[in-house]
C-alpha cells in the first residue's frame, strides 16, 4: 500500500532551536509525529467545494505553521470517500490502526462524515468536519469526538428564509427533494418564514434525484408566489437552477432562494443563471482585506478561488496546531479542550466559538449573486447584503438533542 | 465391501485432478488463514465480501446465462436488514442478525425472481434494474434505514453469545468462515446435477425445455439462491463496517459486480473471488495514491481493456493457458 506521506518539514533543525520547555512537551505528542488524515470526495460531486484544494489549503495551513509542532512533524495523509459511507469509515480505521493517525479533516458527505466519526469516538481520536452540511452532526449525532467547522443547513436555511422574508419576499413556493434531507430542510424554512409574517402559497416535492425540472418550474411560475425556495442539493439544486434560468424565472419577477448553493455552483452555471439568487454563506473570498489577501495566496497555487469549504479548513487545521502547540499534546480530548477554551478570530471567523456539542459558530452572510454586468472579473460572484450574527445564526443551543448538552 | 479394482486411465485422470483441485482448496484456505497477519484485516474483510457478493452474482451470469442489473438490492436488503436488526435488538447475536438479513434477501429474491425471470437478455436485465430502483427508493424512504445517512453504529456484539467480535482478529475469522460457507455453497450447486441442468438451459433454453426440464423454476431456483448470497454478503458487511448506506443500493453497486464478475472471469469458480479482490484492493490504493482523482476512469479503461483483448478474465485466460500448455 502507498500513501502520500508528506513529512513538510524535518523536524532536525526545528528540534535544535526548541527550548528545553517545549521538549518536555513534546514527549506527550504520540509516536513524535503530529498526523493529519485529509479524507474528502475527490473525484465526484463534490469534488470542487472541498476535494484537491481542501488538501492544498491544509498544506498550506501547515507551511504556514512552520512543517511542525514543537519540534514533532507534521504528516499528512489524504483518501478520497468517494461519497460511500463504508470507504470512509474503512480508510478511517485503517489510518487510526496503521498509521496512528491523530486528527481527520476535511469530510464532505453526511453519510460518510456520521460513519467516520463514530470510528472516531470508538478510538478516541479527533475530527473537524469542514465540508458536510448536515446539522444533525452536532445534534442527534454529535461526539465528544469531532467539531463542526464551516457551515451547517440551519444557518443557510434560516439566515436565508429570514432575510428574504424581511426583504419584502413573503409569499414562497417550496421545492423540495423527496427525501428525509430535503423534508428537515422545508420544514426549517416553512417555520422562519411563517414566524416572520410570511406565507407558504405552494410545496412541491420532486424525486431524488432529479434531471427534468420543467414541470416543477412552470409549476414555480403559476403559483404567483415571489420567492422559489429551493430545499435541495447538490445536482439537484443545479439542474433546478438552470431550469429556472431557460424558463425566464428570475426575469418574469420570481427570486430564487437557494438554500445549498456553493461558490463552485455559482461559478460553474455562470452569472447568467444565477443572477439575483439569494444564498447565505460562511465566508466569501473577496469580504474584507485579511480574506481576500488569504484567497489570492491561495489562487497562486490551486488557479481557483477558495470555497467557503477550503478556507474553513485552513482556518480549522490552524486551529488545531496552535492548540497541539499549547497543550504539547496530541490527545484528542486535551487539544478538543484547549480548542473550545479559545476564541476563533482569523480571516475566516469572526466572533468564532466552539460550543459543548461540537458546532463551531460564527458570523454568516447573506449574499447575492450579481448580475453579469456588475461583476468586474470571472470570480466576482456574491454582493455581501447582510451579516448574521454568530449567537443568532446557529441552532440554539436550548433545542439541542445533543447527548453533550444538557437539556 | 470395497473392493479393488483396476482404474482405467480415465478414472485414474479424474481422480488425479480431483486431488489436485483438492490440495489447491487447502492452500487457499491456509493463505486465507495467515492472511491477516500480512495485510489489515478490516481491508481483508471488505475483500471476502466483495468475493462472495461477485460469487453470488457469477452463480447467476456465469451458470445460468443472467445478466441481473439489481443484485444491489440484495447486497442492501441484507445489509439493512441485519443493521437494523442489530442495533434494535441488543440482545441479537450477530449470526442470528445475518441470518435474518439473509432470510429477507432471500424472500425479495423469490418476489424478484418471479417476475424477472419472465423474460431474458436485456428485458430481464432491465426489468431487474427497475425492481432495484423501487428498491432504492423504500431504502430512501423508509424510517427506519435512516435515509442518506444511513445506519450507523451497528454493534458487532458476540458471536453465539460468547466470542466477542470487537476484535478485528476475530471479527475476520468469522467473515472467512462465512465467505467459505458461501463459496462452497456456490461450488456445490454447481457441481451437482442442478449445476449440469442450468448449464443446458443457459446454452440452450428450448432444448432443456423439449428434454422435460422445468426450466423456470430451476431459473427461480438460481435466482433465489444468487440473491440469498448476496444478501448474505450484505449482512456480513454491514457487521463487519457498523453500517449499512444507499452505496450499496445504488445502481452503480449493481454495475461494480458486474464488473467484478467480468474481470476475474465470469463462468468460473475463483473468477469473482480474484476480480472482487482485484476491484476492491485497486480502489483502495488509488483512493490513497496521487491518482486518486482518476479511480473511475481507471477501472473504465481496464473494464474496456479486459472486454476487447481478454474477454473470458483473469480466471478465464489462465486456464486457458493451463489447458493449452500441460494437457
Amino acid at each position: 500500500m502507498t500513501f502520500i506521506k508528506k513529512t513538510l518539514a524535518s523536524s532536525i533543525a526545528v528540534a535544535a532551536a526548541t527550548s528545553l520547555m517545549a521538549t518536555t512537551a513534546q514527549a506527550e505528542i504520540s509516536d513524535d509525529a503530529v498526523r493529519i488524515g485529509y479524507l474528502a470526495d475527490m473525484s465526484g460531486t463534490y469534488r470542487d467545494l472541498a476535494g484537491p484544494g481542501g488538501l492544498e489549503a491544509l498544506e498550506m495551513a501547515i507551511e504556514d505553521f512552520g512543517g511542525s509542532v514543537n519540534g514533532a512533524p507534521i504528516e499528512v495523509f489524504s483518501a478520497d470517500d468517494r461519497n460511500s459511507a463504508d470507504v470512509g469509515a474503512n480508510t478511517v480505521r485503517g489510518w487510526i490502526d496503521q498509521d496512528n493517525v491523530d486528527l481527520v479533516a476535511g469530510m464532505v458527505a453526511s453519510s460518510v462524515t456520521i460513519a467516520v466519526t463514530k470510528v472516531l469516538e470508538d478510538n478516541d481520536k479527533l475530527g473537524i468536519v469542514s465540508g458536510s452540511a448536515a446539522s444533525s452532526i452536532t445534534n442527534e449525532h454529535c461526539t465528544p469526538n469531532h467539531i463542526h467547522w464551516v457551515y451547517d443547513t440551519y444557518p443557510l436555511a434560516n439566515g436565508t428564509a429570514k432575510a428574504v422574508v424581511e426583504q419584502g419576499g413573503d409569499s414562497w413556493f417550496m421545492l423540495t427533494a423527496d427525501y428525509a434531507f430535503g423534508h428537515a430542510l422545508e420544514g426549517d424554512v416553512e417555520k422562519v418564514v411563517t414566524d416572520n409574517g410570511g406565507t407558504i402559497v405552494d410545496r412541491i416535492r420532486h424525486p431524488f434525484p432529479t434531471e427534468d425540472f420543467s414541470s416543477y418550474i412552470l409549476q414555480a411560475q403559476g403559483s404567483g408566489a415571489k420567492i422559489v425556495g429551493l430545499a435541495n442539493a447538490g445536482a439537484d439544486t443545479v439542474n433546478a437552477i438552470n431550469t429556472a434560468s431557460q424558463f425566464g424565472l428570475v426575469q418574469s419577477g420570481q427570486q430564487l432562494a437557494g438554500l445549498l448553493v456553493f461558490l463552485n455552483d455559482v461559478y460553474a452555471m455562470g452569472l447568467e443563471a444565477t443572477q439575483g439568487l439569494l444564498l447565505t454563506t460562511g465566508w466569501y473570498w473577496n469580504m474584507d482585506e485579511a480574506s481576500r489577501e488569504w484567497a489570492e495566496r491561495y489562487y497562486e497555487r490551486v488557479g481557483r478561488m477558495p470555497t467557503m469549504v477550503q478556507a474553513g479548513i485552513y482556518s480549522s487545521a490552524m486551529h488545531y496546531l496552535k492548540a497541539v502547540e499549547a497543550t504539547g499534546s496530541d490527545d484528542a480530548q486535551t487539544v478538543r479542550s484547549h480548542m473550545m477554551e479559545q476564541p476563533i478570530e482569523d480571516f475566516f471567523a469572526r466572533n468564532g466559538r466552539i460550543r459543548e456539542d461540537g458546532r463551531m459558530v460564527h458570523d454568516m452572510y447573506l449574499a447575492e449573486v450579481k448580475a453579469p454586468a456588475d461583476a468586474t472579473h470571472e470570480w466576482d460572484l456574491y454582493e455581501i447584503k447582510a451579516t448574521i450574527p454568530a449567537e443568532e445564526a446557529y441552532r440554539p443551543l436550548a433545542e439541542s438533542k445533543c447527548q453533550l448538552v444538557n437539556n | 465391501m470395497a473392493t479393488t479394482q483396476t482404474l482405467t486411465p480415465a478414472m485414474e485422470r479424474a481422480r488425479r485432478a480431483s486431488q489436485r483441485r483438492n490440495l489447491f482448496y487447502l492452500a487457499l484456505v491456509a493463505v486465507g488463514l495467515v492472511a491477516p497477519f500480512a495485510a489489515y484485516p478490516v481491508f481483508l474483510m471488505k475483500m471476502l465480501c466483495f468475493a462472495l457478493f461477485a460469487c453470488a452474482f457469477n452463480l447467476l451470469l456465469g451458470y445460468a446465462g443472467l445478466l441481473s442489473f439489481g443484485h444491489a438490492a440484495f447486497l442492501a436488503t441484507g445489509g439493512y436488514v441485519t443493521g437494523f436488526l442489530l442495533s434494535s435488538y441488543p440482545a441479537l447475536t450477530p449470526e442470528l442478525g445475518i441470518l435474518t438479513g439473509t432470510a429477507a434477501a432471500v424472500a425479495l429474491g423469490a418476489v424478484f425472481g418471479v417476475l424477472a425471470i419472465r423474460r431474458q437478455g436485456i428485458y430481464f436485465a432491465m426489468v431487474t434494474l427497475a425492481l432495484a430502483q423501487l428498491m432504492f427508493f423504500v431504502f430512501i424512504q423508509a424510517p427506519f434505514t435512516g435515509g442518506e445517512d444511513g445506519l450507523h453504529g451497528v454493534p458487532r456484539g458476540e458471536l453465539f453469545g460468547l466470542v466477542s467480535l470487537e476484535s478485528n482478529l476475530a471479527m475476520y475469522y468469522f467473515v472467512f468462515a462465512v465467505f467459505l460457507i458461501g463459496f462452497a455453497i456456490v461450488q456445490r450447486a454447481v457441481h451437482s446435477p442442478y449445476g449440469q441442468v442450468l448449464k443446458a438451459i443457459r446454452e440452450n433454453e428450448p432444448r432443456a425445455v423439449s428434454l422435460g426440464y422445468n426450466v423456470d423454476a430451476y431459473k427461480l431456483l438460481a435466482f433465489v439462491l444468487s440473491a440469498g448470497l448476496a444478501g448474505l454478503a450484505g449482512s456480513t458487511k454491514t457487521v463487519v463496517f457498523q453500517l449499512a448506506s444507499l452505496t450499496d443500493a445504488h445502481w452503480h453497486m449493481s454495475g461494480e459486480v458486474i464488473l467484478m464478475t467480468l474481470l476475474g472471469g465470469v463462468g468460473t469458480l475463483f473468477g469473482p473471488v480474484v476480480g472482487g479482490s482485484l476491484v476492491v484492493s485497486l480502489q483502495h490504493m488509488l483512493a490513497q495514491s496521487p491518482l486518486g482523482n482518476w479511480v473511475s476512469p481507471i477501472l473504465g479503461a481496464i473494464f474496456v481493456v479486459c472486454v476487447l483483448s481478454f474477454r473470458s478474465g483473469i480466471v478465464g485466460e489462465l486456464q486457458k493457458l493451463i489447458r493449452k500448455n500441460f494437457k
